[in-house]
This record gives structure tokens, sequence and C-alpha cells, in this order.
């Protein structure tokens, strides 16, 4: 065991004093010190998907990123999206299409979709497509995952046009 | 899957990590540098790499240029920091579209994020994408080490099974691809999306003013254990008329050029078989860029 | 108004609930990262577990030396088989020697080690990562024996034995039916032969294996947090591997990331564990790793078949034979036996074709590679592989068309009794086919496979039996035989119900369709419905979540249960109303009606609150409190449900990648309880079958070392290699079943590399050749597709 060192993590927005070892993964100590236990362990190395997160807006592996490399970071989990009573748009639509089954992979997918609708919020069902198959579900057989992401982007488009007509 | 026990080092600045860096290895210990950490961290994990210390160059980003993606004249430069996903993103104009391009390759989205240019160069996978893009178009990758900077030639750069010219010291700056290439294009097999391809081709053309060739270059990938260009088939190019069947001539030099290995993803003729089949798809894209 | 006998009444068997997709009630945890998956506990003072493994596939083990591993910086505890002491895991058959030879599977290995990866030793320490440590500084030697990696090797006469006891490395070796006419019929008949081989897979839910042992002086009692489809068969093998009584052992189910099979069998790490918290007294957590899950997990489906098919002029299939070799690895599996895969396989071979005389053949040999489990399909992916590919062959021989061949041979009237002596409720077998072709032949495909020599067609039509009763598992001859269900209700003083079931939810929606199923019975709104499952204190005994046996059995338990709680109600709401129970009846709307006065009603409450609070009301014949219970076995052979896969494909024929244009599913499970539900399970179940069709394997070098140690190796397609898949529903209703739904969770898996082979085949079929092996390698494809391009070339010019 090495020595441990004080970091501090912003995690929604929230800040977390830690003592950790500088080789505990950012998925470990997201989940066994911050104590968030929704972004899950699937491959720890970096293909699964299940530990993807965000990265100062960015959806990154938590796996591939050791806690201490983190510091000074906007860190962002599925906790943070929405909560049972009021889940947003996008968990949502997973639910309404039946986007997921056991559910394992599900925060990484929602986290991965958040990610990339903030860089490309019209994208093709093709673009989401190939956007999907960055992580695993062993459920689904990821149509429905796309059918969500894709209407979730519709709504959001759609909201948004809404929003600019209303400025005008 | 939890790696061995490390030191870690945050640098602040190039002239901090080149320190950190010598300083450990001269005191015997193992130092790395770790940048995106994207190809590092699976190896420290499986426990197949376990350095002593890491030096991490995560603030580099902070650094003037080392995320800059700069285009002068005939050369675009790279801060070694870049992400592959900025590139993917990034307008390069006719002449460097082929690196914009062909990130699309390079693992997925969340990879692409945090994995890094000069990263990905200093690991030197024979199929990485970018070790093929630095030899297709000439890059010189800037390194900075305890006796100063040096400039390696991107033909220099690959050596062998994840062997660089970077020495363990130094840690890379930028890369400057000094080639234009409006005709030019990445192709790559793998069974499965993302994954690290069984063979890759990437190719330029150079037409003349005739509308026949004045050559071509050719860089393979999976097929040695370090990405290769391959004269034999450029040699094809030379003087040609662009066209299928001077592409697929140029696919089997390139086929007949290799001796690669075989292993799970597929047989040394199959191998063999992708590469015929990629180099004549690459060129065949790589002349539909551009204006003819 | 007095209701009048014709007016439609409610009945709690249809209409408001069942076959509604109604929205999970799963979801809103799992949408949140609010679900409770086993990694996600953490008890106060909790260690953590990890194994040394066995780093040769076949060795004596000469030396294991804990003390280095012991000294690692965090490590509490190191524990080999000598120090934990534990029984053996040992399933049987009640079949004679001849043809069973039992094995045990120690908890540690003992003195040698089968497969690369097998648990030699047990490492606590603080934290997962000093458990690593640990683990690295344990000294293991072996003396390397020759391992046995194949069929061949196995079967050798000089073969290396894998077990001492097993004289012949050969387990099972069974001979079944055999009915008179065999001979005859390929004696005169066209006969086709193949050989077909599967590859080795693992089921691979998304989470590992896992589990946290914690031992509570005031229970006397282990509780074992375990993600397992089986808790109750991991209590019996904890209670007697620690040789303590079964009331002593608590199995929770928490929520569970996907099982598929691999979880339904007891795992040696579990009982591992949990021997260690109790001799520790402290909480102790073991999540096994990707690169174990790869290496060391339970697998499954290498099978080789070596089949003749006889066939009328006319395209009638008159005989099947078979002979069958299962690779089981190195351990039979609890319960379940190494008979699973080869006793499915030679009791249901003949699938959804009416075959007048049969023979097979079926072994399970034993081999240094990781132990098998049943995974979602148990054979029927494969068997129905070897059928519908000799129905493929049988036309282009007789020059019929493929579904043509596959009309002539389908059985259509129900119930019908097959030569394997088991009998097949009634299903859709030709209409799900003849739709099927329908869908291809509506879009176009035909016409465009003529212009485009790369493209295939296939098809896979099968029935899958689902929710084995106890006298079906006893065909098998297991010693512990599965089969019933059991089921409490309770209400509550609000009028909401708690129902339990032993069956186990890890992605099949029980939650909710468990749910549907209590709402229409009762009458009552969904949200008043809450199902528990997976906790051996409050389910009196279960056989969990396996053989799409859920909606079936379990189900029908539910349902039952309901029914009676509802007469119950109905019984003191008489009582209450001063009339006949005969006059009165569930509402539909959470309450009981005067069925001649319907403005006289009693709320569920009301009711409820009479049962607890006010029971000197109660009518003489009905106890205080309001609670059910029922148990629900299938009867007799059970239920089909049957489908068929249409499926295009495309092979590049520069790279002889194939990939999928078009997958049409035609299913039939019976009442569909939640359509969505439904689809998800058949578009699942495809994804993992295509996954055997192209892409998943595990294989072995000659030494027994695996050669999928990770994602890079072991290819799980993304949503870049599964297509969007469109699934119609048939509706036969099953008539054992309380809802009348059959099981509906295998069925993708099992038709889609019968129907993938096909397609690629169907392409291939100018070439000369024709692959009989999954996955289908990409390779081979090109090859085929380049021999016949040269040959052209080399005619032509």
């Amino acid at each position: 065991m090495t020595d441990k060192q004080l970091i501090v993590l912003t995690v929604n927005g929230e800040e977390h004093e830690l003592l950790v070892e500088p080789r505990w993964t950012l998925l470990d100590v997201l989940r066994h010190n911050v104590g968030l236990t929704g972004t899950h362990v699937g491959c720890e190395h970096g293909v699964c998907g299940a530990c993807t997160i965000l990265v100062d807006g960015e959806p990154v592996r938590a796996c591939l990123m050791y806690a201490v490399q983190a510091e000074g970071c906007a860190i962002r989990t599925v906790e943070d999206l929405g909560t049972p009573e009021e889940p947003n748009d996008l968990q949502q639509a997973f639910s309404e299409h039946h986007g997921l089954q056991c559910g394992f992979c599900t925060p990484g997918f929602l986290m991965l979709a958040e990610g990339f609708l903030a860089q490309e919020p019209s994208p093709t069902r093709e673009a989401i497509r190939e956007t999907v198959s960055s992580n695993l579900c062993r459920c689904t057989g990821y149509q429905t995952i796309v059918d969500a992401i894709e209407a979730t982007a519709a709504q959001r488009s759609a909201e948004s046009g809404k929003k600019e007509d209303a400025v005008r | 899957m939890k790696p061995a026990a490390f030191a870690y080092h945050r640098a602040h600045d190039v002239a901090d990590a080149v320190g950190l860096l010598s300083d450990l290895a001269a005191r015997g210990r193992e130092p790395k540098a770790i940048a995106g950490g994207q190809s590092l961290m699976p190896m420290m994990s499986f426990r197949l790499a376990r350095p002593s210390d890491l030096v991490d160059l995560g603030r580099l980003r902070d650094q003037p240029g080392m995320t800059e993606i700069a285009h002068t004249g005939s050369t675009l430069r790279l801060g070694a920091m870049t992400t592959h996903r900025q590139v993917e993103l990034a307008r390069l104009g006719p002449d460097f579209a082929v690196l914009a391009e062909a990130m699309r390759y390079v693992g997925h989205l969340p990879i692409r994020s945090r994995g890094t240019v000069g990263g990905s160069l200093v690991h030197g996978d024979a199929t990485a994408e970018w070790c093929m893009l630095a030899l297709l178009l000439d890059a010189v990758i800037v390194a900075e080490g305890p006796n100063g900077r040096r400039e390696i030639p991107a033909g220099e750069m690959f050596y062998g099974f994840y062997a660089t010219a970077v020495e363990a010291d130094e840690v890379v700056t930028e890369v400057r691809f000094t080639r234009a290439a409006p005709k030019a294009a990445l192709t790559e097999f793998s069974r499965r999306a993302g994954d690290f391809a069984t063979v890759a081709a990437a190719v330029t053309l150079e037409p003349r003013a005739d509308g026949s060739l004045e050559g071509g270059r050719v860089v393979l990938g999976g097929v040695a254990p370090a990405p290769l260009r391959v004269p034999e088939a450029e040699a094809v190019l030379a003087g040609g008329a662009p066209g299928p069947e001077l592409f697929a001539a140029c696919g089997r030099a390139a086929a007949e050029a290799i001796d690669p290995r075989g292993d799970a993803q597929g047989s040394a003729d199959y191998r063999r078989a992708l590469t015929r089949t990629l180099v004549a798809r690459s060129l065949g894209q790589a002349w539909e860029r551009g204006d003819r | 108004m007095a209701s009048t006998p014709e007016e439609p009444r409610f009945d709690g068997r249809g209409g408001k609930w069942i076959g509604a997709s109604v929205r999970r009630r799963e979801d809103p945890r799992l949408v949140t990262g609010r679900g409770r998956f086993v990694d996600d506990i953490h008890l106060h003072g909790m260690l953590h577990a990890g194994f040394v493994r066995a780093t040769v596939a076949h060795g004596k083990i000469t030396e294991l030396d804990l003390s280095a591993a012991r000294e690692v910086d965090g490590v509490v505890a190191a524990y080999s088989a000598e120090d934990l002491q534990l029984g053996d895991m040992v399933a049987l058959l009640d079949r004679p020697p001849e043809e069973f030879t039992p094995t045990t599977m120690p908890i540690l290995a003992r003195g040698k080690v089968r497969f690369v990866g097998e648990p030699v030793a047990l490492v606590i320490a603080k934290d997962p990562y000093a458990v690593e440590d640990g683990i690295e500084a344990a000294q293991v030697s072996y003396e390397v024996l020759d391992a046995v990696v194949s069929e061949e090797t196995a079967l050798a006469e000089d073969a290396p034995l894998v077990h001492e006891d097993a004289p012949s490395n050969v387990l099972l070796d069974v001979t079944s039916f055999d009915t008179p006419g065999v001979d005859e019929a390929f004696a005169e008949g066209c006969v086709i032969e193949l050989v077909t081989r599967s590859g080795r897979q693992n089921a691979l839910p998304l989470e590992t294996r896992g589990a946290v042992a914690s031992w509570d002086d005031r229970d006397e009692q282990l509780l074992v947090q375990t993600c397992s489809q089986v808790p109750h068969q991991v209590r019996t093998v904890l209670a007697r591997s620690l040789r303590i009584p079964e009331r002593s052992v608590r199995v929770v189910v928490p929520d569970m990331g996907g099982g598929f099979g691999q979880k339904c069998v007891v795992g040696r790490e579990e009982i591992a564990v949990a021997a260690a918290a109790k001799l520790l007294r402290r909480p102790v957590k073991w999540i096994e790793d990707r690169s174990e899950a790869l290496a060391s997990g339970f697998l499954a489906r290498e099978q080789r078949y070596r089949t003749r098919a006889a066939f009328t002029p006319d395209g009638q299939l008159t005989a099947l034979e078979s002979d069958i070799v299962c690779d089981m690895g190195a351990y039979s599996c609890y319960p379940f036996t190494v008979g699973i895969e080869p006793l499915m396989a030679a009791a249901e071979m003949p699938s959804v074709y009416r075959v007048p005389a049969y023979r097979v053949r079926a072994r399970a040999i034993t081999s240094n590679k990781a132990p098998t489990a049943p995974y979602r399909g148990v054979s029927r992916p494969q068997y129905v592989m070897v059928m519908e590919r000799i129905m493929d062959l049988a036309a282009r021989r007789l020059g019929l068309d493929p579904v043509e061949i596959r009309r002539r041979n389908v059985i259509t009237e129900f119930p019908y009794t097959g030569i394997n002596k088991v009998t097949y409720d009634p299903g859709s077998y030709l209409e799900s086919l003849e739709l099927g072709e329908k869908i291809l032949r509506d879009e176009g495909w035909y016409e465009l496979r003529e212009k485009n020599p790369h493209l295939g067609i296939g098809f896979s039509c099968f029935s899958e039996r689902t929710g084995y009763g106890s006298e079906a598992f006893a065909k098998r001859k297991m010693t512990v035989v599965p089969g019933f269900d059991v089921s409490e209700i309770r209400m509550d003083l609000t009028g909401s119900v708690v129902v339990t079931s032993g069956t186990i939810n890890h992605g099949q929606s029980h939650e909710t369709t468990f749910a549907q199923i209590v709402a229409e019975r009762l009458g009552v709104d969904l949200a008043k419905v809450k199902l528990r499952q997976g906790d051996t204190e409050r389910i009196s005994y279960g056989w969990g979540t396996f053989a799409s046996r859920s909606v079936t059995i379990g189900g029908s338990a539910v349902a039952t249960a309901a029914t009676r709680l509802g007469e119950q109600l109905c019984v003191i709401a008489a009582h209450l109303l001063d009339t006949r129970v005969e006059n009165v009846g569930l509402d539909g709307d959470g309450g009981v009606i005067q069925l001649d006065d319907p403005n006289r009603r009693l709320s569920f409450e009301e009711i409820a609150d009479v049962a607890y609070l006010r029971s000197h009301l109660l009518p003489k014949e009905a106890e205080p409190t309001l609670t059910a219970t029922a148990a629900f076995d299938v009867p007799g052979d059970g239920t089909f449900s049957n489908a068929t896969h249409a499926v295009v494909v495309e092979a590049d024929p520069g790279t002889g990648q194939v990939k999928i244009l078009r997958y049409a599913c035609v299913e039939d499970c019976g009442v569909v309880i939640n359509p969505k539900v439904v689809d998800g399970q058949a578009r699942g179940g495809i994804a993992q079958g295509i996954a055997g069709a192209l892409f998943e394997e595990v294989t072995y070098a000659e030494n027994g070392e695996p050669s999928a140690a990770s994602f890079i190796d072991y290819l799980v397609p993304t949503a870049a290699e599964i297509p969007d898949i469109t699934v119609d529903h048939l509706e036969t209703p099953c008539a054992f079943t309380e809802s009348g739904a059959k099981g509906a969770g295998e069925g993708g898996t099992i038709g889609a590399p019968a129907a993938v082979l096909n397609a690629v085949n169907d392409l291939l079929w100018r070439t000369g050749v024709q692959l009989e092996q999954t996955p289908i390698h990409p390779e081979a494809v090109l090859a085929a597709l380049a021999a016949a391009d040269r040959e052209k070339a080399g005619t032509g010019a």
C-alpha cells in the first residue's frame, strides 16, 4: 500500500474531501468513498462503459481515470440527472421505450447520451447508434436504447425550437 | 483488476514533467508519464504495466499550445494534449481532413474524449490511427527531455512492438503534420465496431494535371509489430492511371509485400486478403476526395 | 340497478392490466442510479475477498504457501482448502453407472487443479486493491499434467484423466429412444448428413458474480447477499458445506445485473466467502472481476452434433439420428449436473417437426476448461441449428423451397405426442413460419437477393418448452427436481398488497408483470401491488428463475394466491353485507360489491379494517388477517412457446464480414402480459443469439490456456452489430397456466444462430462451401467467396 493523499473532488456540484491511494480509480472512489453507487463497475478496462460519467461535460470512463487525476474537474454522475420521483427527460425516455431490463448498464448509457446530446443536439439515428456502440448492454439488443435517445433528442430540439420562437 | 501501487506526481508544466521523470529515473525508479491514460490504464489494471511512479501530464492541458490545433501554410500543428475528440470535431480544411475523418475509428466517444494525440503516438500501437497518420503525412514529433528539445520524424519514430523513439524521460509536446494531402483516406477492418483494427490502411494520392498519378503513399497497421509504409505498393501507383484496376493492383502489391502474423482475429492469409481489400478501398475513397 | 347475468362482469382474467405495456415498476430506481446491486452493499467493518486462481489448466499442486500473502499490507487472512475444511458440492443424477459418473467439486481446489482460473485459495483484506496484492504474493507451484482441451483429446485411449474416478472423461453417456424404423428409413430415403459445432460461450451478465456475507450472532445466522437466480439452492449448499442447519443461513438476492443462467448454479466462491465471514465474524464482500468472469466463470454451448436425417423424395422427414457430444468442462454444476446440455438436446431435438423414427446418443465429456452452467436456451440454439440446417440442406437436395419443406414437416395438430414421448400443447408453428416468410416477401427481399449475389435469406422455425414442471424435470432423473413455485400474498390496512414469489427478477420485469397479474386478479390499481422476491426468510421455498419458468409457474402461483385472497375478501364482505358469498364479487376497482345490488359495496380498506382491527366481526369461516398462499406446478410435459425467425444477411466480398440487413421475429408465447416486455425479451435474446452466431467464443490453447481474458478478445457485440429487430406476436393461449401465458425468456436466443447460419449458407451456396460451425468467422466466409471467384475467373479465362 502506498501513502494516501488528500484530494478534493467536485461531484454533482458538491465538494468532497477524500483520502485516497493514487491507484484508486475514480470509479472506485465515486462508489465507495463518495458513496454514489449509481456508476457501475463492468469491466475495469474501458470497454463496457458501465462506468461512463461526465467529466467537464464530456463522457468518459470512470475506470480509466485515477481519482487523483480528477481534482479540479467537474464530475457528474447519474445521481445528478433526476430522482425516482422526478426523472429527467432522458431517464423517462429510457423507461418509456423499455431501454433497460436489468438496469445495470443503464447509468453508463444515460451519461454517455447526456454528454453526446450536449455536443450534438440533433444527431441522426445512425450517429446515435454509433455512439450507443460505445457501451455494452447484454439485455436489450440496443434498439430501444437508440429509440430512447432519438426520442429525447427530438423532444429537446422541439422544445429549444419553441423557446427560440418565443424569443423572436 | 486493480493496479499495483504507485506514487503520483502532478506535473505543472513540461519542464516540471521532464524534471520529475528524469529525477525519478535517476533514483532507480520506473516512472511513466500519463496523459489521457486510455491505453496505459487498462494495462495497469491487468498489472501488465506497473510503473513505480506516475507523472500526470493532465495539467499541461492548460499550458500554451498544448491543446491547440493550428494550421499554418502546409503544416498542421497539434498540441500533444489535444484529444482525439477535439480533432474529430475540428474543421481542418481539405489538406488534413483525413485526420478528423480517421478519428471515428479511434475507440469510442468516451475514449476519444480523453485520449490524446501525444499519448497515442508514444504508446505506439501497431494499429493506432495516429501512428499510421504520422507516417502518412510526414509528421514531426517534438519531444522535450533533460537534454532539451528534439524533433523526431515519423519515419524514425516507430520501430517495434509498442516501441517508439521517445525516451522514458521525454515528454511529447507537439506533432506537426508537414504533408498536405487532400486526397487521403484511412479505412479499417475489425469484427466489432471500435476495436483495434485487424488491419488498417491509410493512403494518399497525388494526381498530375494530365489525370495520371504522380504517386501515392500506402501505410498499413496490424500487419507488423509497428505501422509501416509499403514502398512496393506505392511503386504501383507512381505514373499509373487512377481507377479500380490500379487500386486493386496496389492492394495486391501491398498484400504480397507484407509478412503478417496470424492470431485469433485472423490468420496471416486473412490479413493479406484484408490488406488487398482495404488498400483498394482507401485508394478509391481518397480518389473521390478533393477536386480531381 | 341490479346487474343482469348477461352483462360482462369483472372476472379478474383479462382486460385492464393484462396485455398492457405499462411502464415498468423497476425503472424509477434503475434509471436514477438508486438500484441496489450486490457491489452497492456496504456493511460496517466489511472486508474484501479475492481468489488465488490456478494458472495451469491441469496440474498437481506441489506447493501452496500463503505466508507471504498474509504479510502483505492490508491483508487480514488467507485460507486454503485445508484451512476451511468445507464440504464438497456434489450434483447427482439418478442414473445407472453406465450412464452417469458422479464427480465432486471442492469449494477450493484440493491437491489438483482442473482449469485455468480454478479457485485455489482465498485472500481477505481491507480493500480490493490489497486483496490483489495478497493474491500476487501467494506462492503456488504445480506439477503440470497434460490438458484435455477437445473431444479428441478427451476420448483418446491414453487420454489424461480430468477426474481419476471418471476413467474415460465421459461423465454422461445416454442412448435414447432408438425407435423402430430408423435403419429402414436411412436405407430407403434421401439422406442428409452433417456435423455441426458451436463455440464455447460466456452468458456474460454485465454484472459479474458477487456476494456479501456476514454473520449475525443474535439471529445465529449467516446472511449471504448474493446475485443468484436460485437463492434456496445456495442456502442448501451453504448449509451442507459449512455443516450448519439451513435455518442458520439466510440468502438474499439484491438487484441483479443479468444472469442468463450463469447465476442459476451455485458458485464455489459464494460458499468460500460465507465461510470466511463466519470464521472472522466480519462482513466479507467478493466481487468477481471481469477477467475472472471471462476466464473462470461458468461457460456453455460447446457442442458437436454428428447427425443423419432421412427424407422421402417429396420432402417428408422419416428418420433422425444424432450423436451429440457436449464439452461440459472441469466440473458438474450444482444442481443441474453435466447432464443439463446433453439431456436437453436428446429429449427435445425433434423440435417442431414430425419425426417418425429417432435415435440419439448424447454424451457429456469433462475437460480442463471452466465448468458449464445452463445458458439461456440450453442446447436448443444448437439442436435447432442442426434441425434447421437439415431442412435447408434437404430442400436444396430435393429442389424444394426452404419454407415449403418446413411446411411439409411441421407439427400442425395439437396436442401432438412426438417420437421423443413429449406432448406438445397447441402452438402456431406453421402460422409463424408463413408470417415470417410473408414479411420478407412483402418487403421485396427475395427480389433483392436475385440482384445481389452476396445477399442470403435464412429461417429458423422452432418451439421451446417453457416452464418445466417437476414431472418434466423428473424425466431427466435429477436427484434435485425443480418444478413448483410458491407465492404468498398479504393485504394491509390500506388495501395494498405485498406478494412474494420464489422466482428472481433480474431484468425480466417481474415487478411489473407479476403486479399486472395480481392487479388484474384482485381488481386493484397496479400501484397497490408490490412484489418481493429473493429472500429465503420471506419466501418459504422457491426454485428461482431459469428455463423461462417465471411467468408460467411463478406467475401462476402468484395468480392463484391473489385469487384466494380475493375469495377471502368476498367471504368477509358477504358476511358484513349480510348476504350469501355467491351474491358478492370483486368489482375491479378495489372493492367487493353485492351482485344483486351494486350500490352495496365494501372497499378493501373497509374489509381489511375488520380483518385486522375488529376481528370479532369476522364470520366463523374466516381467520383474522388477510393472507393467502398458493403453490403451482406445471402438469405433464408443460407448455411450448414457438417462433420463426426470418433473416437477411449480406456478406462483404472484400472482408467476409456478415451484416444483418433484416431480422424479423414472429413469436407466440401465449397470452402476452406486457407486450413491451415480451418484445424486449425477444430482442435481447436474439442479440445474444447473434453474438453466438457471429462473434463470441472462448477458445483454448493446447495447454488449456483460455483465449478470452478481456473484452478485447471476447467479442460481445455492440449496437453497431445488432440490427433493429421487428417482433410480431401470435397468441395461442396456454391451457395450463393461470394467465394463459407461456415463457418468453429464451426464444430469441434459440432461433438466432440457426437463422443467421442458414442465411449465410444461402448466399454461400453458389460457392460450394457450406459452413456448419458457429461463430461464423468472416475469414471462412471470405475464403469461400474468394475460392468461388477464383474458380469463376479460371473457367472464364
